[in-house]
């Protein structure tokens, strides 16, 4: 079995620094089997997130050779045969312990969202809704929560603008349920005001980064930039939209 | 010495342990019904187990097929349980399941839809109709984030990465929990009038399992300890379709939709041996030929549903006797083909995630090439034992709902029949729990000693010396469930699996953990051992116990269903000389119910098509 080298920081809130593993690798492994090894093996008490094991919870994220990722779907054979791999804690949330950050940010953000208010169901009981008018909400509620679009966001990274813009992940919650067909709830001017929609200038890094492949910018965000600028800007659309019903995008 | 005043304190009306559907959705209950109420879970919010979930949820909508009604969701979930449900819960549960998807779409819920704009429902083992409401195959997720959302909105308190060790109790009636906050390793005192357990299952206890560290049975273990009765616990599911390759995600769950949307079983002959393995009971309801089936799949409605379909429990056995027969794939499971049977595209469509994990994680295309697949430990259909109607266990004050719970399953579960468990048994639980404190006279007083032998037996691991690492104790346990608790089981391995665990209970109470309490995954390991080796000892008690075979439990000693075993569930309890078991007699079911659950499927349609 190969031995490959790992780099993985340690530490808290106080500090702390990269540490050297040496590590048999089996074929198939991803980065996150390579870690939960070290913690069987070498080092108990090496902090680190995840559930499913199958991209499927959002859990596991890190940064893995400077890229965000998460740790369960990074498979081995990615790299390069004596490649050194480099793990490390999301930067943009402050560090808990190894690989843990603390994410409560997050959470706090979600709950500031006005909930999604239905509209009355129809005379037969039923709410109806089109398959092709819930595709892209349904793309957008495929968010496994991740934050690796958080981590990556330079508004949030770089600026730490924490204060003024949500970040990509909750700009596409509101898309989601402004684009709900049967939401009747208005959040376009706390889109602007409250969620800093304009503090987005459309790198597109979280969609890359994105592991779900959701289109965060193209579908969520700069439809919602252009929902706040009708609003704004230009009136009469606005109204419009509003007597003769929603729509526009799908 | 610990000095329980100095603790970190909260109160609640009512505490609720575990933020999967069950625990949300008792927790919107209980506010709902305006208590005081904290949830208490181990990892993040909206990471609990039922994010995982990916096929659906099983209500009697009729969106799909018209024909569909309660009695005949009640009368397959009877049958997939072979008879030893409780019956009430059954009917709840089939009754109920309805309204309960309805209300997830009020609350934001998006399933995919049907050509008129309504909740769209896939097929699925057992389930005579379309039933399963779904979006793709990440049904889980849209249910767990719709609770989610919904709940932070409904004013109770969520404290994460919060793991509950011990119950507190006052003179047998519930008092609270004792709990420590992973981030830190400080221990915090839940004081509550009732607390209701939503803790899911015990997968972990297998080395190949679906399930993920969470799952150590800490809810049968809490209640265990506490004086509850364990019930069915002999029954565990093993899901016939895990990941068998690459070793590292081996126990990865392939979801049934696979088989529900046409995938099919061949074995390295390339036969569908599926055929070979239909029960008598089943055969009536099932297609005799391969032409038939494929008719089935074309959607002709004369044409009887695929042996693929048939329950979990037939699948599990048959893919492992093609193996052991020497029939299997080269990594020892067996094929599931839909790249055969249905278009990239839909298959992109339906089952998206499943094409994302073996794209990614063993480098398949399954638009093109078959799955390999085998049976991996999924689901426990034993738990805590409840009142069918009011949730409650044998102690006064603790619920228990969801996975942990036991009743509604019987010895084997449909799938789609847990998430509506969730939602239906979440909110009763929640019900039963608002009308047991409203009708408490005082609010019970949590002893200082029994807080504070909890937190020495806590930091006595950390404290020691030198002792057994417990990720290795953790895996002796999975090995020796593996060999010895296995699909099939025998009076001899079962011994074998009960002389281990009195050794590896001798290991785990000198089980060391190095570092400090702060985030430390290997304290939290070594935890984690005390209900997982309750959970194996209850599985392996009851199985020794039960001499037939059953659904999720087959001996090859007693290699048939006997009638005499259907007159008892076996219960499990701690005595005074540690865990005990009995054969709880089952009262004979209502008439009513009888008749639905033993009707020919074509008088009890005919009723119902006349009502
Ligand atoms: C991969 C997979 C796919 C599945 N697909 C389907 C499907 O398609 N349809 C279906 O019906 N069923 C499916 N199931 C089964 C179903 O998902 C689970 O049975 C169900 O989600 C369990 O929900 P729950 O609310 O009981 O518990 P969970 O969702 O597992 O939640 C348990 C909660 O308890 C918490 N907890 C545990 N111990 C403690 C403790 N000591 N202290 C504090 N908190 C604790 C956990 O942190 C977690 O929050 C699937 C299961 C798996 C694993
Ligand atoms: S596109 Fe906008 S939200 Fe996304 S990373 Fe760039 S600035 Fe941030
Ligand atoms: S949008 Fe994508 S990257 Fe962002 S949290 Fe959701 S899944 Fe993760
Ligand atoms: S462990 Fe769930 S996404 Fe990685």
């Amino acid at each position: 079995m190969p031995e490959r080298r790992f780099r993985v920081w340690r530490g808290d809130a106080r500090g702390g620094g990269f540490q050297e593993y040496a590590v048999e690798v089996d074929p198939g492994m991803v980065v996150l089997d390579v870690i939960h090894r070290i913690q069987a093996r070498q080092a108990n008490d090496l902090a680190v997130r995840w559930n499913c094991k199958a991209g499927k919870c959002g859990s596991c994220s890190m940064e893995i050779n400077g890229r965000p990722r998460l740790g369960c779907m990074t498979r081995m054979n990615m790299f390069g045969a004596d490649e050194v791999i480099t793990v490390q804690p999301l930067k943009t949330f402050p560090v808990v312990k190894d690989l843990v950050t603390d994410v409560a940010w997050n959470y706090e953000r979600n709950k500031r969202i006005p909930p999604f208010k239905p509209r009355p169901r129809g005379a037969d009981g039923q709410h109806r809704m089109m398959q092709n008018d819930v595709d892209r909400v349904q793309e957008f509620r495929k968010c496994i929560e991740c934050f690796l679009c958080q981590d990556v966001c330079h508004v949030l990274r770089d600026h730490d603008r924490k204060d003024a813009f949500v970040g990509p992940r909750f700009m596409i919650r509101l898309a989601s349920l402004e684009m709900h067909p049967l939401d009747a709830a208005d959040r376009i001017p706390a889109v602007r005001a409250e969620f800093g929609s304009g503090l987005c200038n459309i790198t597109r890094c979280c969609t890359e980064v994105c592991p779900e492949h959701i289109g965060i910018t193209d579908n969520g965000i700069i439809p919602l930039k252009e929902r706040v600028v009708d609003r704004y800007y230009d009136p009469i659309q606005w109204l419009a939209r509003r007597i003769f019903g929603r729509g526009g995008e799908h | 010495m610990v000095n329980v005043s100095e603790l970190l304190t909260y109160e609640h009306d009512v505490l609720v342990v575990g933020a999967g559907g069950a625990g949300l959705r008792a927790a919107i209950e209980c506010s709902a019904q305006g208590l005081s109420t904290g949830v208490v879970c181990k990892s993040l919010l909206g990471k609990a187990h039922t994010v995982m979930a990916e096929g659906g949820l099983a209500a009697a909508l009729g969106n799909v097929d018209a024909r569909d009604n309660w009695k005949i969701h009640f009368r397959d979930t009877m049958r997939g349980g072979k008879f030893l449900n409780q019956w009430r819960m059954a009917e709840l549960h089939a009754r109920e399941a309805p309204d309960r998807v309805r209300e997830l779409e009020e609350w934001g819920a998006v399933f995919d839809r049907t050509r008129d704009g309504l909740i769209s429902q896939r097929n699925f083992g057992g389930h005579r109709y379309p039933r399963l409401a779904h979006v793709g195959d990440r049904t889980g997720l849209e249910i767990i984030r719709t609770l989610q959302d919904y709940g932070i909105h409904r004013g109770f308190q969520v404290y994460m990465e919060c793991t509950g060790l011990d119950l507190m109790t006052d003179g047998g009636r519930i008092a609270g929990l004792l709990a420590y906050f992973r981030e830190t390793g400080r221990f915090a005192l839940f004081k509550a009038k009732a607390v209701i357990l939503a803790t899911g299952g015990a997968g972990k206890a297998w080395r190949v399992t679906s399930n993920s560290w969470e799952y150590t049975g800490d809810g049968y273990g809490m209640a265990y300890e506490a004086g509850a009765e364990l019930m069915d616990m002999e029954f565990t599911q093993f899901h016939p379709t895990g990941m068998v390759w690459p070793p590292s995600v081996r126990g990865i769950l392939v979801t049934e939709g696979v088989r529900g949307d046409g995938g099919i079983l061949t074995n390295n002959k390339r036969e569908r041996f599926m055929f070979n393995y239909i029960p008598e009971k089943f055969a009536a309801e099932t297609a005799a030929t391969e032409e038939e089936a494929n008719r089935w799949l074309t959607g002709d409605s004369t044409a009887r549903r695929p042996p693929e379909l048939l329950t979990r429990d037939v699948v599990a056995r048959a893919i492992t006797r093609e193996v052991n027969e020497g029939r299997g794939t080269p990594h020892g499971g067996v094929y599931l083909d839909i790249a055969s049977r249905r278009p990239a595209d839909f298959i992109r469509k339906k089952l998206p995630s499943m094409y994302h994990q073996f794209k990614e994680l063993a480098e398949v295309d399954i638009t093109r090439e078959p799955m390999e697949v085998g049976p991996t430990l999924h689901y426990f259909m034993g738990g805590v034992r409840v009142d069918p109607d009011t949730q409650e266990t044998t102690v006064p004050g603790l619920f228990a709902a969801g996975e942990c719970a036991a009743g509604l399953h019987g010895a084997n579960r449909l799938g789609g029949n847990s998430l509506s468990d969730l939602v239906v048994f979440g909110r009763l639980a929640g019900v039963g729990a608002a009308r047991y404190v409203r009708a408490l006279p005082a609010a019970p007083r949590v002893p200082d000693e029994q807080a504070a032998t909890a937190i020495r037996r806590a930091t006595d691991i950390l404290n020691r010396e030198s002792g057994t690492n417990p990720y290795l104790i953790q895996e002796d346990l999975q090995n020796i469930m593996g060999r010895n608790v296995g699909i099939v089981r025998s009076d001899d391995e079962l011994k074998t699996a009960l002389r281990e665990m009195e050794r590896l209970k001798a290991e785990a109470a000198r089980v060391k953990a190095n570092g400090a309490a702060q985030y430390n995954p290997g304290w939290h390991a070594a935890l984690d051992l005390r209900p997982l080796l309750i959970t194996a000892e209850a599985v392996t008690r009851a199985a020794l116990e039960r001499q037939e075979s059953r659904g999720g439990h087959t001996r090859v000693d007693y290699p048939d269903e006997r009638a005499e075993w259907l007159k008892a569930n076996i219960v499990v309890r701690k005595g005074r000389d540690g865990m005990e078991t009995r054969r709880h007699e089952r009262p004979a079911p209502p008439k009513e119910l009888a008749d639905i659950a033993y009707a020919k499927i074509e008088d009890l349609e005919a009723a119902i098509a006349r009502t």
